[in-house]
């Protein structure tokens, strides 16, 4: 015999507004091995759980329902107030009478307070059964995988570093610092972009607790969070070698989380036929404009034409190109290009005074701090000539590029007989950004970039437990934004290596070895990879750290061998029973 | 018919006039049309304020110095005490008024128009000659 309490709580109005709460604690009390019933306007205040306590020590409770809002509000607040009365947390259970009854049956309070009474009776059956249970402990390995070493893989290698823990970060290139490295200025400050660059680079080389792999992929990844296991293999001769290949020399890691920043590629300027993309010499992209803007780059940070190496007298940037183009294209903004156009434009000023800037846009984006005021400079004090219309072809002609566009602001039809064009192309993740997504059971979404497990609460965590995000893998994004969420993600790690050990919850499956018979049906039933046949004994086991509770494999189970404790078939019926 | 842009013709020498004779900037404009929204005026006009400063950006002066907006607008500086850019139309109307008349020939021989014609003269030519010479 259990020794049961309910709790029903009014959440204000929520659930006292369209419930008969005297009705509903009037009935409860009947049910069996129900020895205590009570409402309370917030159950979840500090005096509803003061309630709750005190019950729980003057009845002799040995089990608690709250009946109250969904479990995925207060189950766990709940679980910690049982316990501090020295119940084990998972002799307490949620009946949700509020978004199940009250919520949705607004206008009908008898059927709302019948539909209210009869979920709590589901949840009493469920309660006898409940057996008190103790979380898993698995081990927890403190070392760290960043993979990419960009800034945004550089960031988040540092910040986990100089927390004290161990980071390998693999690289795919000969070299640190990604696309960075290839820009010419950041905008906002025209400091070089290598200064900064430079100084993170040498933090990371020389940090004692980070081991850089360049010219590396990652060819296996197997475990869950805190226990991965990563093959790596890295060529050992530089691109420049005879032989591309080289030798390959193989790594293998106990990993325990990783953070993918992979970065960027730019959309192939090819694609954009009608502004002769690929095929004219002087149609360049936002990458090109920076290599020869890089005083270090061929040109000695001098614009030329790349036809003829002259100083281009009329220059036209193509914004959007490829990019806010859902028939076409890309449907999403690409949200950097706004910003280094009129970087580049007004670097372009500079050094051609008497030049033409003009800039074909749709809309300009310059959402952060100072960036408004920054592009509205280029117009003001550089004369960038902006004209809103996205421009409708390039084609070439005496020597001339010449864009064809419109000012709607006019409704004129325009022509530029420009000497250089630039197409602010649309920003894409990496070629094999899916392929690797794959490898780490990350899923990426329609355009390839890696998929975070909430877009507004959990943009840096990706649905795989201990797998994070950070940079222009996830989705465009210029540098401060990159770093912001490398630090996230590198805090994301430090704050599952500040414990102890990996707690995982104990209501997850197990075999029932008596009853398994081995005929294997649960194995591709789970979508968490968690089963797998016991080597010798040819039956089912979980895999503690990966299942997640959902219960597919006790569907196909024919026997009843595979359960998923506190939620058994038994309890599943015994709750069907009462409720019928 | 498609107009051709190059460093010449934005920067040609009417729109050097303009802002020089107006003190604008005229780049610094972002045509968010709130001058033409509040302008008392615009019903009337043939081309709205800020297509004025539009024009004047791409360097299309010449339709400018023809509209009838130029003429029509009152100097009531709505425009300017409204610009979140803080551009002081009225001066850049006045400016396109004064390169009309210079260019035509700037007295009138107020004597020789009729009592119709002194009827039908607009109010601005009266109101932009006290601004322009009492500023
Ligand atoms: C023309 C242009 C100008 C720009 N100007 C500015 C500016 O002025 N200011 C600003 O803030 N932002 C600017 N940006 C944006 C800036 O480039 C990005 O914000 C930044 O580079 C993103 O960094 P990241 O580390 O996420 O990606 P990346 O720089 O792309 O780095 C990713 C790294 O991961 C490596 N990698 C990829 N795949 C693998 C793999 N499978 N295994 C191992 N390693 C891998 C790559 O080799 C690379 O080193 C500009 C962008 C463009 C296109
Ligand atoms: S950032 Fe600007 S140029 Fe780039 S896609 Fe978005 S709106 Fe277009
Ligand atoms: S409960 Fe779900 S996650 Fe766990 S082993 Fe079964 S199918 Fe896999
Ligand atoms: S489905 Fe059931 S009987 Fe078959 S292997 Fe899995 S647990 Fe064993
Ligand atoms: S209100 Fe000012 S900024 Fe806006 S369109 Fe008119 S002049 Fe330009
Ligand atoms: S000054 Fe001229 S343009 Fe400006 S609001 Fe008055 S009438 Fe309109």
């Amino acid at each position: 015999m259990k020794r049961i309490g309910i709790f029903v709580c009014h959440c204000g109005n929520n659930i006292a507004g369209t419930l008969d709460i005297d009705r509903v604690v009037e009935a409860i009390r009947e049910f069996p091995e129900v020895v205590y019933a009570i409402d309370y306007k917030y159950m979840c205040s500090d005096p509803g759980q003061q309630l709750i306590r005190e019950h729980i020590l003057e009845d002799q409770l040995d089990a608690v329902i709250v009946a109250a809002c969904s479990p995925s509000m207060h189950e766990t607040t709940f679980r910690r107030t049982a316990e501090a009365a020295g119940i084990n947390p998972y002799q307490t259970e949620i009946a949700n009478i509020r978004e199940q009854a009250s919520w949705v049956h607004q206008k009908q309070q008898e059927a709302a307070t019948n539909k209210a009474i009869e979920t709590i009776r589901t949840i009493v059956a469920k309660a006898h059964y409940n057996q008190s249970l103790m979380p898993f402990y698995l081990p927890l390995v403190k070392r760290s995988l960043v993979i990419g070493g960009g800034i945004a893989g550089m960031q988040a290698a540092l910040d986990i570093a100089d927390a004290g823990y161990p980071v390998v970060l693999v690289e795919k290139a000969d070299r640190l610092g990604g696309r960075m490295a290839e820009l010419s200025g950041l905008y906002l400050d025209s400091d070089a972009a290598a200064d900064p660059l430079g100084q993170k680079i040498k933090a990371v080389t020389h940090h004692p607790n980070i081991q850089v792999i360049t010219q590396a992929a990652i060819t296996e990844v197997g475990g869950y969070v805190g226990n991965f296991t990563v093959q790596i293999e890295q060529r050992t001769a530089s691109p420049a070698d005879q032989d591309p290949a080289g030798e390959l020399v193989p790594y293998s890691f106990d990993i325990g989380a990783i953070v993918v920043a992979t970065g960027y590629d730019l959309y192939d300027k090819k694609n954009l036929g009608e502004y002769g993309g690929g095929r004219y010499p002087d149609v360049i992209d936002g990458l090109q404009l920076e290599e020869m803007l890089r005083p270090d780059g061929p040109t000695g940070g001098r614009i030329v034409r790349p036809s003829d190496g002259k100083v281009p007298k009329e220059m036209v940037w193509v914004q959007c190109a490829g990019s806010r183009d859902p028939e076409l294209h890309k449907p999403y903004c690409s949200k950097v290009c706004c910003m280094y156009v009129a970087k580049q434009s007004m670097a372009y000023k500079q050094q051609v005074p008497d030049g033409q800037a003009t800039v074909f846009y749709i809309d300009i984006r310059s959402q952060g701090k100072d960036y408004e005021e920054y592009v509205q400079r280029a117009m003001e004090e550089h004369d960038v000539l902006y004209i809103r219309g996205k421009a409708s072809k390039v084609f070439q002609e005496n020597g001339h590029v010449t864009v064809w566009g419109v000012d709607t602001l006019t409704g004129l039809p325009l022509e530029v007989e420009a000497d250089l064009v630039v197409l602010a192309t649309a920003i894409v993740p990496r070629a094999d950004a899916q392929e690797l997504g794959q490898r780490l059971r990350v899923g990426t979404d329609e355009h390839g970039f890696l998929s975070e497990a909430h877009p507004k609460l959990r943009p840096v965590e990706s649905l795989t437990a201990g797998v994070f995000l950070a940079g222009a893998a996830h989705f465009p994004k210029d540098i401060p934004e990159t770093v912001a969420q490398a630090s996230g993600a590198a805090s994301k790690v430090l704050s599952l290596f500040s414990q102890r050990q990996m707690v995982q919850e104990p209501t997850i499956a197990f075999v029932d070895p008596e009853l398994c018979s081995g005929c294997g049906l649960c194995i591709p039933a789970c979508p968490y990879d968690a089963r797998s046949m016991h080597e010798w004994q040819h039956i089912a086991v979980v895999n503690t750290a990966l299942c997640q509770g959902c219960g597919a494999c006790a569907m196909v189970c024919p026997n009843k061998a595979c359960r998923v404790r506190n939620l058994t078939q038994g309890q599943i019926l015994s709750m069907m029973e009462a409720y019928l | 018919m498609r107009v051709r842009l190059s460093a010449e013709s934005v920067h040609n020498e009417l729109v050097q006039r303009i802002e020089e004779y107006s003190g604008q900037g005229l780049m610094a404009c972002y045509q968010c049309g709130k001058c033409a929204a509040g302008c008392p005026v615009a019903f009337a006009m043939d081309m709205l304020p800020s297509q004025v400063i539009r024009y004047a950006q791409l360097g299309l002066v010449e339709p400018l110095l023809e509209s009838k907006t130029i003429w029509l607008c009152a100097a009531c500086q709505t425009c300017y005490t409204r610009c979140p850019k803080g551009i002081d139309l009225s001066r850049i109307m006045e400016a396109l008024r004064e390169i009309v008349m210079l260019e035509k020939g700037s007295h009138i021989n107020y004597d020789a128009l009729t009592s119709e014609e002194q009827a039908d003269w607009p109010q601005q030519a009266f109101i932009g000659g006290f601004r322009k010479y009492s500023v």
